[in-house]
């Protein structure tokens, strides 16, 4: 009782926090902490394929990219705002994630070899959109930067506070989703598939179909935060959002948050994003601009967090503040 | 000419995603010893590939025989983590600007009747086939050699038998770094290194052994061939920038229809 209650407690002072921070903070804070919610969004979303359903796709990228340039590309040539390329972009990444789905599980591809086929499309893509000259081919696709005092929500252009709580929004939407998600019959499927896909089949579980729809709310989810990415950096280059490392930096949230769990990708997006750009910012005041300070930060965080966690941070964290670990 | 650098990279099986960040590393080392010593990147090579295998050797002993238990992603993210590490520390060493080292027969060439060739891309081909064909040898003929290639085949009857497994895995290792060294050093004087080389590397590494198939000395030589040789024509026939696209198509068909390679065993 009084264990809930804390919960509660501590849910709801995190809330409020979050919902007053762009009264009371700083642009630099609000844009560490819309990062924060973007990575732990990505994170979320990733972790519906792998920490759910068990599939390790290194290539999510791929929807960030294709969301991205989706929704900028009818906003730039077309005049087409956000909410409808949200769409498209939605339409696009599902579709390339079910073939690809439909390829990989159909010819029961898995482990290490699904990992380097999703990183091979990505790669692919990536190559393909520096040929599509119409979106601007390697030099880039730009967005008008607007003024950003003044809030248009048609065309999404705003000030920080405005990005900050689209992204606050869409990182608790997706944490509703999942919890959702896993209490229902989906959940348990996907979780059964991740911890042997050999007995859940056995038990008349249609593996195919339930790996399929992880891999395609997962990419869904993910065309969001890709148009998401390309409102708010306004800037767009193959090379970049398409690159093996971002897809790194999708995962390395919800791996040290801990996988499979609802509030690993939020505490790893917000461990890595406050350890990285707290070190930077130290060595900056220390008077050392260093680049890819953070970056090694980020590594050595991995990699204590995979051999001394192999369950992320979470679930050691969350017994200390006194909730129920449960590895969902 | 590259292509026998790149089936170096084939040889190891390991899923590791630190290869092109090692290989990073070491042109770094050549480019150091180049204008620190005025040392060749070819005699720089042979050292290298003996500190790289001791460090490889370390590396396995310290970190990824404790995960050789576990789940494969989790080696897969330990590798990401290394690579992560050694990537940034580079650039932070060595800052975001290109280096490179300039040898006094680099715009030299062997004249072969109409066909010219340059001669630091000849020296790098006959290097990378002899470290290839020096490896061969030793997975052939010596016992340690042979001793490797049962653990690959079935760990637990290797450790059966009496082998000591997780040496033999850090002496492979290793035996991959010091591959990766001569690449590096090797590559060094025909591309200019930057701290983010890397990640495309292992991408390149990883399309040659699987498309090749893993574990399969002979595939990783084909397979460095083919693609290097689809990628010339595809630049000659589409586009010098799509060439990678090809590779990468070839990779996914290969995955697809022969996740085992094309001289990969029956067995996955």
């Amino acid at each position: 009782m009084t264990r809930d209650r804390q919960r509660w407690a501590v849910g709801a002072a995190t809330g409020m926090v979050l919902l007053v921070l762009p009264f009371i903070a700083s642009n630099y804070v609000l844009s560490v902490a819309t990062l924060v919610l973007y990575l732990a969004y990505v994170g979320q979303a990733w972790n519906v394929m792998m920490g759910f359903a068990g599939q390790l796709s290194l290539g999510h990228s791929l929807y960030v990219g294709v969301g991205a340039y989706a929704a900028a590309g009818l906003f730039a040539r077309y005049g087409v705002g956000p909410w409808a390329g949200v769409w498209l972009a939605i339409a696009l990444c599902a579709a390339m994630a079910g073939v690809i789905g439909f390829l990989a599980f159909r010819l029961r591809i898995s482990g290490v070899h699904l990992s380097l086929l999703t990183i091979a499309f990505a790669e692919l893509v990536r190559i393909a959109f520096d040929h599509i000259d119409g979106l601007g081919g390697p030099g880039g696709l730009f967005l008008r930067v607007a003024a950003r005092d003044q809030i248009d929500l048609r065309a999404f252009r705003g000030p920080p506070a405005m990005y900050y709580y689209a992204m606050l929004g869409l990182a608790a939407g997706a944490l509703a989703v999942c919890a959702a998600l896993l209490r229902r019959r989906a959940g348990y499927y996907w979780r059964a598939i991740r911890e042997d896909e050999v007995a859940a089949q056995a038990v008349g579980i249609d593996t195919f179909w339930w790996k399929m729809r992880a891999v395609v709310l997962s990419a869904a989810m993910t065309a969001v935060a890709g148009v998401f990415y390309a409102f708010y950096y306004n800037s767009l280059f193959p090379e970049q959002i398409f690159s093996f490392s971002r897809s790194i930096e999708i995962i390395l949230g919800p791996v040290i948050g801990g996988l499979g769990t609802l509030m690993g990708p939020i505490v790893g997006a917000a461990a890595l994003v406050l350890l990285g750009d707290g070190t930077t910012e130290l060595l900056a005041r220390a008077g050392l601009d260093v680049p890819g300070g953070k970056h090694v930060v980020y590594g050595v965080l991995l990699l204590v967090v995979t051999i001394y966690f192999p369950n992320g941070i979470w679930p050691p964290l969350a017994r200390v503040l006194g909730f129920r670990p449960k590895r969902l | 000419m590259a292509l026998g650098l790149s089936a170096i990279f084939g040889v190891i099986r390991l899923v590791n995603f630190a290869h092109g960040e090692l290989m990073t590393l070491a042109m770094y080392a050549a480019v150091v010893a180049f204008q620190g010593l005025a040392l060749d990147p070819f005699v720089t090579m042979v050292v290298a590939a003996a500190l790289f295998a001791g460090v490889g050797y370390l590396i396995q002993r310290a970190f990824i025989n404790r995960f050789v238990h576990r789940p494969e992603h989790a080696q897969m993210l330990l590798m990401i983590a290394l690579s992560i590490i050694i990537a940034n520390l580079l650039l932070l060493g060595f800052g975001p600007d290109a280096r490179n080292v300039q040898t006094s027969y680099q715009l030299d060439s062997f004249e072969l009747g109409p066909i010219l060739l340059d001669k630091a891309r000849v020296y790098a081909a006959c290097a990378a086939l002899a470290a290839t064909a020096a490896l061969a040898a030793f997975f052939r003929f010596t016992l340690t050699g042979k001793a490797i290639r049962a653990c690959a085949d079935n760990p637990l009857g290797a450790r059966v038998a009496g082998l000591p497994v997780a040496h033999l895995y850090a002496v492979t290792f290793g035996l991959g770094a010091a591959c990766v060294a001569v690449a590096g050093c090797a590559m060094v004087s025909l591309i200019d290194v930057t701290p983010t080389l890397g990640p495309s590397y292992t991408l390149l590494a990883f399309v040659i052994v699987i498309v090749g198939g893993l574990g399969s000395m002979v595939g990783a030589l084909l397979g460095g061939l083919l693609i290097g040789v689809s990628e010339a024509l595809a630049g000659v026939l589409i586009a010098p920038s799509a060439k990678s696209m090809v590779s990468f198509g070839l990779l996914i068909l290969v995955l697809l229809v022969r996740p085992q390679g094309l001289m990969g065993g029956g067995r996955r």
